[in-house]
């Protein structure tokens, strides 16, 4: 049963960028994770083929191609065994607030380069002390005649160190009530006061430049605002639903991949020379894997759906992020008892899944955060 | 019943303050980053006693028994996972020449170990299931004085470390056709015999200060006293071996837990969000509750059955039972406090993470999940007419 209203033009899309990432992304996974980041030429090459901000509209050198089209690539470079080519994040998570909060100009200045890839982005809302509490952010934005001063600094910033904008929350010192006083600021790469720290050490998702980023007396003009001041928060919570649900569309397709691993391997794998897939005990795990999997799809496009009708899905939104978030990390824990010891080499592929997908119960809002919000909209 | 004497409370102090002295997070780090022994800190361990803890004295041992080799393997591991893994398994699979070798082989080597002069290696696995015991395809023959050994095995700890002195090394010394586990022995491989060669098999998930290798025996001779236990007796001393080295997994598992609570509560009374600590909502409360009820449970279960093991009365259900109970719970515990970190947990910085993949490792390692139920479930249920 199909819930999402894929056209012969998506499935072609999916093959066209498929044979891409075989070819283009895949083969170059194992260095990038040693390199712990990805070459910037890898983006202008996804952007090239046209498949980064595909929604984008022509006038901005994009398709102007529906949500579809996002959620298709966010499941096909689930595929290529890297997380530092973090297409969802630069096309339908950060380029978005652009294009929905940017200025004409802005909008000019920054989505051609988003579409080609020549504009790496990164959105920086995390701070040493405020995590899931985004509203106690610290870094401040001062007014000074056209020019705004950014100082303080961020944490955890995916693409912190190949991006060439980033957007940075931040408060005016001056107002006092906390969600009032965050706006939203772009700072291009090379503006003096904005470095970079450390390239963080992470458990998995080696691949992905993770890092931390100073503003020191940082000086960007006061047209690089997005929406209004002051309208930073609103924005944030905006756009985190989205955030959300592209989370978790990469859960679910990580689910069905690990699935489709297990499978094979319980066919193909023979022990005190029965195959593995014969045991009783492995057929029942690999059907209560099959069923998580489902029930999680099948949320998942539900939200999808509602998302792209304009409905008011967010607890919906919440609810598959963090269902399968810890589904996706149960399966493949559960993935790697089916392979006993061999099931702890880091040759094996599904060990890399196995750490890869430990922060997804934590970024973009971890499980806490999510269960608070669903009870919100139960009036809790 | 339910308190340790107070020779076994000393034991776990002197292993105490021995790990606050020489483990270290930066020290595991970096081991880890090169995938190398805490050689250092072995030979200190062993000066002061605490390796061979369950080896007679007669072998340089401390002549305690195996729940005192737990509670030092639960506060190593406590103190540091990695660390304290490395040094536990430092003696991998000894026990089987402990419980079925001959004196003389005995008195060569168990006095080396418990000195830290060598390492030991656990050789069992060939194919990539460790309870794939009909598929055993290395072979020992006998030829004259000697056996002839020669077979590839999988997953052999301490493999290729310079300071391993000998591999604990399952065969076939009888053709599999009659019934495929009666033909198989157990030897000892001295780690400089010619025809020997190891090959690293690169990083794992975790537990990366012990080395892991696959073994090649090209026409590898051992003398006749290399046999331990009896001609075609390699599986029932391989039970009787897993009684104790799942203990010993539960032990480290047990440590490796509680070492990650300890974690999780010095972050949540540190770090405030929303104007509160962590530890001041109800919700990450009862995340704490459920870590330490489940530890408690996992270490009840796995002092038992070293008691047990301890009494002469060796019980290979219980054991599989705290090796199933202990694993699972470092893997939970594991994972509620990287929860409880939020994004720090991920970073390498914090250890926590490390904890958690090393948990996965023992959940793997000495039969998973799947081989232990069906342990308990064989003693349990019975025969089924």
């Amino acid at each position: 049963m199909e819930m999402l209203g894929y056209t012969h033009a998506h499935h072609e899309y999916r093959e066209r960028l498929r044979l891409f990432l075989e070819k283009e992304v895949t083969p170059n996974a194992n260095q990038w994770e040693k390199d712990h980041i990805v070459p910037k030429s890898a983006w202008r090459k996804m952007g090239a083929a046209g498949f980064l901000c595909t929604w984008a509209d022509k006038a901005y050198g994009g398709q102007g191609l529906d949500f579809l089209y996002s959620v298709i690539t966010a499941e096909e470079m689930m595929r290529t065994q890297q997380t530092g080519l973090v297409a969802m994040l630069h096309s339908d998570i950060v380029a978005p607030y652009i294009d929905s909060f940017g200025s004409e100009e802005i909008k000019k200045k920054y989505l051609p380069g988003c579409v080609s890839g020549d504009c790496i982005t990164a959105v920086a809302m995390t701070e040493p002390g405020a995590g899931s509490d985004v509203a106690s952010i610290e870094t401040t934005a001062v007014e000074d005649g056209d020019e705004i001063v950014i100082n303080g600094s961020k944490t955890f910033i995916s693409n912190g160190i190949n991006c060439d904008m980033v957007i940075i929350a931040a408060r005016d010192p001056a107002v006092e009530n906390k969600h009032a006083a965050v706006s939203l600021y772009i700072v291009d790469d090379g503006t003096p006061g904005f470095t970079r720290g450390r390239h963080l050490e992470k458990m998995g998702m080696h691949s992905q430049d993770t890092a931390e980023l100073f503003f020191s007396d940082c000086r960007i003009p006061k047209t690089n605002i997005l929406g209004k001041k002051g309208d930073g928060f609103m924005i944030l919570m905006q756009k985190l639903q989205q955030e959300r649900l592209m989370s978790a569309i990469g859960s679910v397709a990580g689910m069905e991949l690990t699935l489709e691993g297990c499978v094979a391997y319980a066919k193909e794998t023979e022990i005190n020379g029965k195959p593995l897939s014969k045991l009783q005990s492995i057929k029942f795990t690999l059907a209560e894997m099959a069923t998580d999997t489902r029930m999680n799809r099948a949320l998942l496009d539900a939200a999808i759906v509602g998302h792209m009708a304009g409905e008011n899905v967010i607890a919906e939104t919440m609810m598959a992020k963090y269902a399968s978030s810890e589904a996706g990390n149960l399966m493949a824990d559960r993935a790697l008892d089916l392979f006993g010891e061999y099931g702890m080499l880091e040759d094996n592929e599904l060990v890399r899944s196995f750490r890869d997908v430990r922060i997804t119960t934590i970024f973009a809002g971890t499980t806490e955060i999510m269960k608070t919000i669903i009870a919100q909209s139960m009036g809790l | 019943m339910f308190e340790l004497t107070k020779p076994q409370k000393e034991i776990q102090k002197a292993a105490r303050d021995f790990a606050k002295g020489e483990f270290d997070k930066e020290i595991a780090y970096e081991l880890e980053m090169r995938q190398a022994f805490p050689k250092k800190i072995w030979k200190k361990a062993a000066d002061l006693g605490f390796l061979g803890i369950h080896y007679p004295e007669s072998f340089s041992g401390g002549g305690l028994g195996i729940l005192e080799n737990v509670l030092i393997t639960e506060t190593f591991c406590r103190s540091d996972s990695s660390i304290g893994s490395a040094l536990t398994l430092a003696t991998s699979a000894s026990e089987c020449l402990l419980r079925f070798g001959g004196e003389e082989i005995k008195n060569r080597y168990l006095p080396r170990l418990a000195e830290g002069d060598i390492l030991s290696g656990r050789a069992l696995t060939e194919t990539q299931r460790g309870e794939d015991f009909r598929n055993i395809q290395t072979t020992a023959e006998k030829r004259g004085p000697v056996w002839i050994i020669n077979g590839v095995k999988q997953y052999v700890d301490n493999g290729g470390d310079p300071d391993t002195g000998l591999y604990i090394v399952l065969c076939r010394t009888a053709s599999a056709d009659s019934s495929p586990e009666a033909g198989l022995s157990l030897f000892l491989v001295e780690a400089d015999r010619s025809g020997l060669t190891l090959e690293p098999v690169g990083k794992k998930l975790g537990n990366n200060l012990t080395a892991t290798a696959r073994l090649n025996l090209n026409e590898v001779e051992v003398p006749i006293e290399n046999l331990l236990g009896n001609e075609g007796a390699g599986l029932t001393c391989l039970e009787q071996y897993f009684d104790e080295s799942r203990i010993m997994a539960a032990a480290r598992a047990v440590g490796n837990a509680s070492g990650s609570l300890d974690r999780a509560l010095e972050y949540v009374k540190g770090r405030e969000q929303f104007g509160k600590k962590i530890a001041e909502f109800q919700v990450s409360q009862h995340k704490i509750a459920d870590m330490a009820t489940k530890i408690e449970l996992a270490r009840l279960i796995t002092y038992k059955a070293a008691w047990h093991f301890d009494q002469g009365k060796p019980d290979s259900s219980l054991s599989a039972m705290a090796k199933l109970t202990a694993a699972r719970t470092a893997m939970e515990v594991g994972a509620q406090t990287i929860q409880l970190f939020g994004g720090y947990g991920f970073m390498t910085e914090y250890d926590v993470e490390r904890y958690y993949r090393d948990a996965k490792v023992i959940e793997l390692q000495d039969g998973i999940k799947d081989v232990q139920k069906d342990i308990i479930a064989r003693s349990v249920i019975g025969k089924i007419r």
